[in-house]
Parts: structure tokens; sequence; C-alpha cells
């Protein structure tokens, strides 16, 4: 999206809504509806990846150390990668601002 | 070339014209009495005379799912229905307009169930009278053919891109044999050039079609849409005069007949036009100066063109197919009143619902409704609406 969507007058919304841009929504930050965030400690990571196979949101992903971590533009906070996580070193923390 | 008349029932003709105008692809399921449209259409398709998908479905629901589909890739796209068909499509009839993927669909209008009935009235369109389309109501089996290759054209066109619906009276037209006019083909590939969409949905660019809206950018879309089926007033004028032009039938949102020195008059949509003309004139022999407006254009409403046609009467008789229950009373006719609501001097507005779930109406109940409209007017006692006819 060229602007945020609250920007645009009725005149310039595409004919029928289409969205004529592909992959544009990753401009969409979702990571705001979650109320508790994964902490990875990485002193306990095996660099398995079963957090990465089980996230349900695709938000995970591996940085250049190896260790897979969640991209929180994106985690909702949903805690299944903690309960999946096999050496239990993924803590979900409240989420303060 | 003088075009001699062939005696064809009027399904046929919408079906040879829906040919004619070339669609890429028919989905629909049967339903009576629209059944004879596909039904030809299918045998156009299975014995080669027509180059298209003809796609069976087991809903009108996936049928106009399945138009909505093929409409989005850029093919040229039909289907019709009737009645309990065109409620069954309802949820989807919305997502086609905001969606502007330009649909035609007859639909041969017929009474909504219960009680169960297979006859002619406007109930169907009217639960779907706001669903962004646009829509025009034909008398004759002319119409219907001439209609059924003009909406191609106003609907594809780019200024345009909204579906749109022909209704014809279900039985009353479509199963009836008329002389008709059907055009040479090439006369209509003169007229229909090929669609050429504005999106398509295509692999090598990929789009989204459908995406939801936020509260931030719902109500702009409905704007747009609004202003867009407003605006496609102008290229429907057009169109039906380049048609006129090439064939010598003119049509306009409104037709008016024997509205001179008329200070009644009635108003009517779809078949009953006809009748109506036959009971003006024996009501004109008889010295009452009655003329009659026949709305051809229900979406867009051709608010300014009923408000000039209705300058100097002091009565207007709408009659209505339809019963907005616990409403109303007449949808056509609330719709005049409100197009009327705002002028400085209007006439008196008198609603009667007639010809509900296939009931004849003769002449005599026209002049019987104007009779009652005067009375009305004498008395300064103007009901809501009155059901003519009935039992009490």
């Amino acid at each position: 999206m060229a602007k945020p969507m609250e920007q645009y007058t009725w005149k310039e919304i595409p004919i029928g809504c289409v969205v004529a841009e592909p992959g544009n929504a990753r401009e969409y930050k979702t990571g705001d509806w979650k109320s508790q965030k994964p902490v990875v400690d990485t002193a306990k990571c095996i660099k398995c990846g079963v957090c990465w196979v089980f996230c349900p949101d695709a938000a995970i992903a591996k940085n250049e150390e190896g260790y897979y971590l969640a991209n929180l533009n994106y985690c909702k906070g949903c805690g299944i990668c903690a309960r999946e996580c096999w050496t239990g070193c993924i803590a979900m923390v409240e989420e303060e601002k | 070339m003088k075009l001699e008349r062939v005696g064809m029932e009027v399904s046929i003709a919408a079906a040879e014209a829906v040919k004619m105008a070339n669609v890429d692809c028919i989905a629909a399921y049967p339903i009576t009495p629209q059944t004879h449209i596909v039904e030809h259409i299918s045998e156009l398709v299975a014995n080669g005379e027509l180059d298209a998908e003809f796609i069976p479905v087991e809903s009108e629901h996936s049928a106009l799912s399945v138009c909505a589909g093929t409409s989005a890739v850029g093919a040229r796209t039909y289907t019709a229905t009737s009645s309990q068909g065109l409620a069954l499509m309802h949820e989807i009839l919305f997502i086609v307009s905001g969606m502007r993927l330009p649909i035609v669909m007859s639909v041969a209008n017929r009474a909504l169930s219960a009680p169960l009935s297979i006859w002619n009235d406007h109930s169907d369109v009217m639960a779907s009278r706001d669903c962004g389309w646009i829509q025009i109501f034909t008398e004759n089996g002319q119409e219907v053919f001439d209609h059924s290759i003009c909406t191609f054209k106003i609907a594809e066109d780019p200024r345009v891109l909204m579906p749109t619906i022909i209704n014809l009276d279900g039985f009353t037209l479509s199963h009836v044999v008329e002389p008709l006019k059907i055009e040479t083909q090439e006369l209509v590939d003169g007229f229909l050039p090929p669609y050429k969409p504005l999106y398509a949905l295509h692999p090598d660019k990929p789009l989204t079609m459908g995406a939801f809206g936020m509260p931030e950018i719902y109500t702009e879309a409905k704007k747009a849409l609004d202003v867009a089926l407003r605006d496609s007033y102008r290229v429907i004028l057009e169109v039906w005069k380049e048609w006129g032009d090439l064939t010598g039938r003119h049509y306009r949102p409104m037709e008016s007949y024997r509205m001179e020195g008329s200070k009644i008059a009635l108003l009517t949509m779809g078949s009953f036009g006809e009748v109506a003309m036959e009971a003006v004139d024996r009501m004109r022999e008889k010295g009452i100066a009655v003329g009659l407006l026949k709305l051809r254009l229900w979406r867009p409403f051709p608010f300014e063109v009923i408000r000039q046609l209705t300058q100097g009467l002091e009565v207007l008789v709408v009659m209505d197919r339809a019963l907005s229950t616990g409403g109303v009373g007449g949808p056509v006719c609330s719709e005049i009143r409100s197009a009327l609501y705002q002028q400085s001097k209007r006439p008196k507005v008198i609603s009667f619902i007639a010809g509900l779930g296939g009931r004849d109406m003769p002449p005599e109940q026209f002049e019987d409704m104007i009779q009652q409209a005067l009375k009305m007017k004498r008395k300064r006692q103007v009901e809501e609406f009155t059901m003519i006819g009935i039992r009490e």
C-alpha cells in the first residue's frame, strides 16, 4: 500500500477494491493483538526448530546464529511455541508498554 | 437490410441473444420459469453453436459463485434465475457488485414462497433491490432480446463495470411466443466489442480480489460503489442510443404514453405496461385524460426523469407488483414518493399493489384503480396503499 488505509479517499480506492500489489499483507502489522510475547533463553535452546514448525502464523524465522526467534510485528502471542519447545527454553512474558 | 419478424418463444430469444453476444461462460441451475433460457443455451453449447463453458451446478448460490470466478478471470459471463433461486443467490449478489464483476443475469420474475407460487410478480427482485446491480425491466419479447445484448455492452464498459439484471416477467413474457426481430450476427459483432477486463486473475500478475475492508475503508468502498452505479446512467443512455440508431428501437429510462394533457397518470413496470396502454386507450375514449408512465430503469433510479415526466400531474397512480410486508406497501411507489417529496409542486401519489403471485390484471382493473384514486383525491383521504381486487 502506498499509504496507510485511513488516508484513502473514496475516489482513490481501486475499482472493486482490488489489491493489485501482491504480498502487501506484510505491511499490515498484526503483532499488537498479543498480550504475551515469547522470550527465548538461548542458553537452553538447542536450535531444533520445533517452534518454527508449530508456529501457526509463520512468525518465527531463523536468525544468523541459527536461533529461531519470533518476529514480534506478526507474533500474536498464542504460546504454542512455548508449549511445544522440547527444552522449555521459551517463556511467555506479559507485554508491557 | 429489412429484417422479417420471426415467431419465437421469448426465453429462446433471450438465449439466442446471449449466443450472439458470444459469452464465454454460463453457470446456472434450472428453476421455473427461467428454465427454458439456460436449457436452450446448454443445447447451443452442446451442439457446438456457441463456443463457451456451460457449468451446471448444484444450486443458485453456486451458480453465481462460479460466475464470480469466471468473470474475475476476464470471461464474459451470463446466468439466469427466478424467485427462490435469486433469493439463494442473495449473498453473492452483493459480493459481485462490490467486486465490480460485470456479470449479466436474466431474472424471469416470479413470486416468493410461502405460499409456494411459480407465477409472476416482482417480489423476487424487490427483495434484492439494494444489491448494487444495474436493474432493467422489460415489457415485451423484443425488449428482452435487445437488452440481452445491450446489457453486456453497458456492464462491461470500463466506465461502468457493474453487474446487470434484466427482469422479464415469468410466463407472461418468458413462455410466450412473440413476433421478434432477431438482429444479424454481423450487427451484434459491430455493436458489442470483446470484453477487456481492467483486472483479471492470472498467475503471471498476482492480485487480490474480494479482500476484507477494515472500518477505516469500508465506508469509502460503499461510497465508491454508489457513485459508480449512479454514474453508469450516462453510459446506459449512450448504449441505448447506439442500439436505437442501429435498429430503430430506442429505449429510455422511463417511457411515456398518451401523457399529453394528462392530469392523471398510471405508472407501471414490466409486461403489465401493455395492458395498461389498452386501459388508457379505453379511458381516453371515455374522456378521462389519463396517461401512462412505464419505468424501465430501476437501478440506477432515474430521479430527474421521474421529476420531469410527472410535472403538472395532479394524481399519479403507482402500481406495484410486490408487497413490502408491514412497511410501505409498494416498494416502487415508496421510491417515487421519495423522488417527488422535495418538489414544491407534486402530484398526489397513490399506491396500489396488484398482480401478486400471477393474479391477472385485465384492463378494467386498471380503470378501477384510476377511479378509486380519483375518489381518494376528492375525499382528501389517500390510503397508505391499497391491494387491488382483494376479496374482503
